[in-house]
Order: structure tokens, then sequence, then C-alpha cells
């Protein structure tokens, strides 16, 4: 499909108010979202969200209720998926089983007026492209998941569409094969610059792969943003709950800059929040400093250290202390850090939480 | 949630109609085409048979009248006490029998399981006829065991319990086994575990876990008893039975308001015992775990020897009944000259329709394979993976489904009133072989688009996705994809549909001419005719013909897994 680059860099994909309506339950609710020409974005949510609904919308597969799609400058909304411009990964890796490998790359090529011997040769460009210059003549079931995901893909993109789809295209594969499938995946998507909407509801996979994130929670899109973005500026309670860990403690504004949790008072960006609201703070637990007794710092005091969990390169532990009242918070304490401050269960350390780190929320979220 | 409220939060936005593709259009075309086919072949037929049970002779509309006249001749309605006793008597001896039979074959180490397993596939291979014409070889007046009656007379109740059990067997079999097979090892093990005895652990896991099935065989023998046309019809005597009842209500009486009646008197508890069924099997699904361990028998020398004997005697009895028909075909005339000759076989020289109707059989059982799997595979296709059109596809299952629900007796006569009338523009394939073709295809509808359904649930939901998106049409992955890898169901099905189109008796026995007699019908009118030999003896044409083709099938599926399936091995 023609692209009309003339105006100031306009969206390559549109969405806008997209409603979904499945009988008296809303899947999509009010969905609007741009996607620039070239980028990778990840549709990122709890399962139920909406995010694959919103994926099938876009594909055509079941047509929104209300709400416009445009693509390339066109209104595609209302197309059948057979005459819009996209190309397909499932989960399930839909290849047809009764055909080989080369049968099921060719078979959109096969559908247009290209000659034999061309399809021939665009079929083991795919086949290059996607690492399996060998495996043309293997049925499906003869190849390993990893294997029969990346002809997928080769399939997808035979017809070189204007938009990929990935819908959980890693989930049904396993651990070790997922990390390696995606690096390639995205690497491949750079190197033919096609512009990628993929789904997940693993957080990894989106932070890892993606150049935007699309944070969706019932029906709706709670943040739009780079990995950096969404997980170190999360703009909701949600976002910060979902992606990675978050601890959240009550507590309320004092005055500009100040908040107080527990009795005790902290310096963080108030956001111009009025004296008196109340506000949950969060923080990872990775980013909770642990000092020498002598150093000061901003937001730093005295915790007890309460229970300490092994995960291989970090120990997990639970502080608390009559600093925040009987709330506990969780922070990451690497074992290097947990050797040389001989950190154990029981004993007392000081912990800042860094102003730059810390995120405020209205109202109490948990 | 309230519906102004979610009506509300869509309101911003214009609703958007879906554009329909090209491949939308055909598909809903197509589905329409069908749904009609079903329309014009169940539904039209039954509307003009209910409303012609409200008419008189002259075609004026009387109200019930017909039905007080049915209700206040004894000699009619006592037909609906007798159909129902025997085919609830018929249930409880089929059920047992069966439960036990498919007990030993699943849950024991008994020996020789194959054979008794491929022993209960022969009745399937014969018309209903055929049982009856045995026992009248066995038992009748000249009988050669008549003394085991002890003065009973084998026409009658006796004959027709009998004679219903054999045919109906296998069917039940078959839902009994795989209610069976289907259990969890696991489930074994917690009971011996918990020391349960197996006595106990029979009635508190064995019995509860085929409850359903059992349940489904009963509905499934009670109704193929209560609709069966042909036991009844040769062995039955003088004891009238609803099913015997149209028959001669209409070709002995030519009173087919009667006839008409009686269809609508045996429809219901049809109908009834249909829908009860369906509840049932959609709770079975639901107990099934993808995550169920299979059971492996363990031996246990009494048990299994002593269902051996058990199966063997099931068996003798299969055998005898399907041994004596070939024995009696094949005795030059009963019982004065027990010499074997093929003179039976020489059917040009008797009533009945000769050779000619045994090639029409052959003929029609084609086409009704042909077409039949044509139309009913794709219907169910385009029923099964079609987007959108969520109405049409609800309603074109539930017409797909009403056929089994309606006996191959109301069948038939219903086309008669239909296709008969001269104002219906089709009332030229009246007396051809279309209408044969048309009966058969519609009476046997139903299990062959459950088959397709299921085998079509197995394939990937995405596959239709994949191909709008690479722009192909849906024809093509139709063709390339899906008929390939249905192939065991697609031919499945046309053995199904040619087995049933070569005994079937009930629905055709309304529509044949004299050019298109069939040899079904021809086994009834020799047998009618006092030419039981003979009738035997087509008969056993049919046995021979349907076990060729089985074997056939067996072979073609074999063939199959070996080149086109070549991709289901690693």
């Amino acid at each position: 499909m023609p692209m009309d680059g003339t105006a100031a860099a306009p969206a390559y994909l549109r969405i806008t108010d997209v409603t979904k309506m499945f009988g008296d339950f809303t899947a999509l609710k009010d969905v609007s979202l741009e996607v620039n020409e070239g980028e990778f974005v990840c549709f990122l949510g709890p399962s139920g969200c909406g995010k694959t609904t919103l994926l099938r919308a876009i594909a055509g597969l079941d047509i929104q209720t209300a709400g416009k799609v445009e693509q390339a400058g066109a209104d595609i909304s209302a197309l059948p998926p057979a005459e819009r411009d996209f190309g397909i990964v499932f989960q399930s890796y839909a290849l047809f089983p009764n055909m080989t490998v080369r049968r099921n790359v060719a078979y959109g090529l096969e559908n247009t007026k290209m000659a034999k011997a061309d399809i021939e040769k665009r079929v083991t460009e795919l086949l290059e492209l996607v690492g399996l210059p060998d495996q043309g003549d293997k049925y499906p079931a003869q190849l390993s998941g990893g294997q029969q995901q990346r002809v997928a893909l080769a399939r997808a993109l035979a017809m070189s569409p204007g938009l990929l789809l990935l819908d959980e295209p890693l989930s049904a594969l396993d651990a070790k094969v997922r990390v390696h499938l995606r690096a390639e995946i995205k690497d491949l998507q750079q190197r033919i610059g096609v512009t990628t909407i993929m789904v997940t509801h693993d957080q990894e996979e989106a932070l890892t792969m993606a150049d935007r994130i699309v944070v969706m929670n019932q029906g709706v899109i709670e943040q739009v943003g780079t990995p950096q973005d969404i997980y170190g500026r999360p703009a909701t309670a949600f976002v910060a709950d979902f992606i990675g860990t978050m601890n959240f403690v009550p507590g309320s504004v004092i005055a500009d800059g100040r908040v107080s949790v527990g009795g005790t008072e902290l310096t963080v960006d108030t956001e111009g929040r009025a004296p008196g609201t109340v506000v949950t703070v969060a923080i990872r637990p990775e980013d909770v400093a642990v000092h020498d007794a002598d150093m000061s710092s901003e937001n730093a005091f005295e915790v007890t250290v309460q229970h300490m969990e092994f995960l291989g390169s970090f120990y997990r532990a639970e502080i608390g202390s009559g600093a925040f009242a009987d709330h506990v918070v969780q922070a990451d304490f690497s074992v290097n850090l947990v050797r040389r401050n001989d950190l154990k269960v029981g004993g007392t350390t000081r912990v800042s939480f860094p102003p730059a780190f810390i995120r405020l929320f209205t109202g109490d979220v948990r | 949630m309230s519906g102004a409220a979610t009506a509300a939060a869509a309101a911003p936005g214009a609703r958007i109609k879906p554009r329909m593709g090209r491949d939308d259009w055909i598909m809903r075309g197509a589905m329409v085409a069908i749904g009609l086919f079903l329309v014009l072949g169940v539904l039209l037929p039954l509307y003009t048979m209910m409303s012609k049970s409200l008419e008189d002779s002259d075609g004026a509309f009387v109200g019930l009248a017909n039905y007080v006249e049915y209700f206040s001749t004894p000699a009619l309605f006592y037909s609906i006490y007798n159909s129902l006793w025997i085919s609830v008597l018929s249930t409880v001896i089929v059920l047992v029998t069966a439960f036990i039979y498919g007990y030993a074959l699943t849950r024991t180490c008994m020996p020789f399981k194959g054979f008794f397993r491929m022993v209960t596939l022969v009745p399937l291979l014969t018309p209903s006829l055929l049982g009856g014409i045995s026992l009248v070889y066995w038992f009748g007046n000249q009988g050669v065991a008549k003394e085991l009656l002890l003065g009973e007379s084998i026409y009658g109740p006796i004959g027709i319990v009998i004679g219903s059990s054999y045919w109906v067997f296998p069917h039940a079999l078959m839902i009994v086994i795989t209610a069976l097979a289907v259990t969890d090892a696991r489930l074994y093990e917690a009971a011996e575990a918990l020391r349960a005895s197996k006595v106990r652990t029979f009635f508190t896991v064995t019995l509860p876990g085929a409850k359903y099935g059992l349940i489904s065989a009963a509905f499934v023998i009670f109704t193929l008893v209560f609709t069966d046309f042909g036991v009844p019809k040769v062995i039955g005597g003088s004891y009238n039975m609803l099913a015997t009842d149209i028959y001669k209500q209409v070709i002995g009486q030519q009173n087919f308001q009667m006839g008409a009646v009686v269809s609508v008197v045996l429809l219901i508890p049809a109908v009834l015992a249909f829908a009860v069924d369906r509840l049932v099997q959609r709770k079975q699904v639901a107990l099934l775990s993808a995550r169920a361990v299979p059971l492996v028998p363990t031996p246990e020398p009494v048990r299994d020897w002593s269902m051996f004997a058990f199966c063997s005697v099931v068996a003798a009895i299969i055998i005898c009944m399907l041994g004596m028909a070939q024995y009696a075909a094949l005795v030059t005339f009963w019982p004065y000259n027990l010499e074997l000759s093929l003179n039976n076989y020489n059917f040009d020289v008797m009533d009945g329709g000769g050779w000619e109707a045994y090639f029409n059989s052959i003929r029609m059982s084609l086409y009704t394979a042909a077409a039949g799997t044509l139309i009913i595979f794709f219907g169910a296709y385009l029923m099964e993976k079609g987007r959108g059109f969520q109405g049409g596809r609800t309603a074109f299952h539930m017409a797909a489904i009403v056929p089994l629900a309606v006996p191959g007796m109301v069948l038939g006569l219903s086309y008669i009133f239909f296709f008969n009338s001269p104002h219906n523009p089709l009332n030229g394939i009246y007396g051809t072989m279309l209408i044969l073709v048309l009966v058969t295809v519609v009476h046997f509808y139903t299990v062959s688009h459950l088959t397709a359904v299921t085998a079509l649930k197995q394939m990937d939901a995405e596959f239709e996705s994949v191909s709008a998106s690479l722009k192909a049409p849906f024809y093509r992955t139709f063709l390339r994809v899906t008929v390939p890898v249905c192939m065991p169901a697609i031919l499945d099905i046309s053995m199904y549909l040619f087995l049933n189109a070569m005994t079937t008796v009930s629905a055709v026995v309304f529509l044949y001419s004299s050019d298109t007699t069939l040899a079904s019908v021809a086994v009834l009118n020799m047998d009618d005719a006092g030419d039981i030999a003979p009738a035997a003896a087509m008969a056993m044409m049919i046995a021979y013909t349907c076990a060729g083709a089985r074997l056939l099938h067996a072979l073609l599926t074999r063939g199959l897994a070996r080149t086109t399936q070549a991709w289901r091995r690693r």
C-alpha cells in the first residue's frame, strides 16, 4: 500500500474511540491509539484486558462495535480481513499441517499473479530470513515449536504486508527458546522495518522487544510509553503494580514536596497536590538504597529486616520499623551487599527512599 | 450491568457495520442454500404431514376429528401401549447386555477381544428385516428350534423383542464402549488406596462414570425400537405397533389422514426422547477431563473367563442369526429339500423387483454417499468456520439436528404429502431416484453432520484467519487444507451414509416406484409375498455388499494414512 509521507509524520495506524461489545460485556471502551510507521508496539495486560480483542479489530477478524481504524491514511474500519493489509502470526502457529514448509510460506504468493520461479525465489529468501534455509521440505509436525513459529513468521511476511500482527507468538514455547526467539523477531523487525503490533501478557517480552508499550486493563488503555517510561514512571497504580514489583504505602501530603507515611516524613515531588490529600507512596524494591550507618541522606531511616528470601543473584527482604508504622516494604539486596553489611533477619540497617524513584498516586490505591 | 448504561458507553462513535467481502457473500449464500435444502427436506414435509392429520380425505379442515377417531378405535390406540411395552423391554435387555459386553471389551483382560468387537458389527451390515427372517427359520412354524419356545409363538412380542434387540445391540454397544473408555485410572488408584472393595469401586466409580453414556444408550435403543418398522413387519404377526400401523393405514387402506395421525403419535415420544438425550449429552461433555490417565485393565482370571463365557453366548446368538439367514438363502426348498443351491438368488423370477432392485440400491447408496457427504460436510464447514452471521449459523445447526428426531416412517409419509402434491413445483421428483436419495440424505443427516463438526472442531481455529490475511479465497483453503486434513472423517461419513442407504427400509418404503425398487424393499415385499427364502437371499446380498464396502473403507483409510496423511507422522 502506498505511503504518503507528505504530512508531518502522520501515524501509520490510527485507532479512534474503538469500542467492542460482546453482548452486554464491554471488551474495549473508547480506545484511541496511534502507531507510527516502522514502530514495534506491544499490547500488554492481564488476560481479559482486551488486548487480543483490539488486535483482532485491527485485523478485521472481529470488527469493533464502534470507532474508527485507519491504516496508511485509509479508513479500514468496516473492511473484511481479506481486504486489509496485514500479516498475522498466532500462538498456535496455525501452519497448514498437510503442506510442507515451502508450500506454507508460498500459500499467499500462489494466489497472486506471481510467476512460479519468482515464488520459489521469494520463499527461499524468506526461509533464509527466518533462519530455516534447509527445512523447506519438511512438514510442520517434523519441526520444533520454535521452528514452526519461524515458518509462521515467514508466511506472514511473504506478501510484504504493511502491518505485522503477532498474537502471543511466543507463549507456547519453552522458556529458553522464547528468550532466543524474541531477540530474533526484534532483530528481524528492525531489518525489514515493518510496523509491528504484538500482543503479550509477558512483561519481560514487552520490555525487551517494544519501542512503545500499550498497557491495557479492563478494556481501556492505562498507559502508552517506552519501556523505560512504563517501568520507571508508571502513570497509574495498575501499571505500577502490573509491571515489575512495587511497594505501596498509604500516606498523605503535608506540604508541597513533603508526604507523611505512618508518622515519618518523606521528601518527594507532590506534583501540586494540596496538603491533606490522601496518597499512596510507591517505590520499587530495587530502588530502596542501603546506607552505612553514619551516612545521612534524604528519606533515610532505620529499619529491621523481618524476612529474607534468597532468589539467586539477590535477596528480597521484608523490612519494617516504627518508621512507617506496621507497613512492610520489600527491598532487593544484592548478595554482595548482604555479605558486606552482614544483613540478617532480625538485624537492623539504614535505608533510604531516593526521591527521584518515588511515585505518588492519589488516594489509597492498594 | 444495565442495558442502558452499556448503550450509553457505546454511544460516542457511530456503530460500525462490517462490510462483507466476497468470501462472506459466498459462504453465507452457500449456507443459506444448504439451510433451505434442510427446510425443504425436513421442515416443510413435516409441516405438511401435520396439517394433513387435521384434514379429511377431501382436504377440508376438520380439526382434531381424526385424532378423536384414532383414540376411540381400540385397535389403533392400543398400538401405543404395544410400542411402549416392546421398546421398554428391549431397552432393558439390550442395555444390560451391552453394558456387560462393553465392560468386558474395555475393562477386562478377556481373550479374543478383537473378534468379539468385530462380531458386533454384523447387525449393522444388514437391514433390520434380516433378524426377523432369521427368527422365522429358527422358531417359526417350521423352525428348527421351535420347541424351545414351549408352545409360544415367535410371531408377536417375543419375536419383535428378540429381533429388535439383535439389530440395535451394536448401536447401544458403541455408546457404552465410548462411555466406559473415557475414564481416569487415577480414580481407581484413589479408590484402591482408600481400600474400597471391588464391588464398592464398581458402584461408586465405574457406574457413575458411565452414567451419562448409559442414559444416552437407553434413549437411543428406545427410539430405534420404538420407531423401527422392519422387525415388527416381518415377525410381528398380528401384534400391532405404531410404525407398522402407519404402513398398514397408508399402503393397506390408503387412509392417508389416519397415517398422518399415527405419524404424529409416533413422532411425539421420539422427539421427547431425543430432546432429553441432547440435554444429557451436554452434561457428559462437561465431565470429561483432558488430563485423564487411561485405565489399563489387569488380568483377573475368574472375571475374565466369566466375561469370555458371556460374550461367547452373545456372539454366538449374533452369528446364529446371520448364519441361519445365509443357510436359509441357500437351502433349495425349506424344510423339504435341504439341498444347497443358488435358486433363491434367482430374483428375476420372483416378485419384488429382481436383480434390478439390488443394482438400484447400489446406485442409490452411491449417490447418497457422494451427494450427502458433499452437502453435509460443506454445510458443517460453513457453519463451523464462517465469520459473523451468528444467528444464521445457530439456526442452521438447529435445522441440521432435527432429522435425528424424525422416524423414517414419518419422514417417508411426509414426503408423499409434500412432494406428491400437484401444487408443489418439485412434484416432478416424486417416484424418481432423486427423491430416494433426498430422503435418505436427510434421514441420516444429523449423525453425519455431528461427525463433520467434531472433525472440524479439532482443526486450528485460525486457519481461516491466516488465509484471509494471505488473501486466499476461503474455498481454496477449504479444498487444500480442510478437506485433506479431515479426509478420515469424510470417509467415515460417506461409509455411514452408504451402509444406511443400503439397509434402510422405513423412509423409502413409501417413495419407491416400479422403476426404482430397492433391495431392502424387495426383501420386505418378497417376505410379504411368502417368498421368505429369496428374501433372506436378498438380505444376504445387502450384507455382502455392506461388508465389502466396509472392507474397502478400511483399506482406503489405511492407504490414506500411509500416503496423503504422511504429515501426521513425525
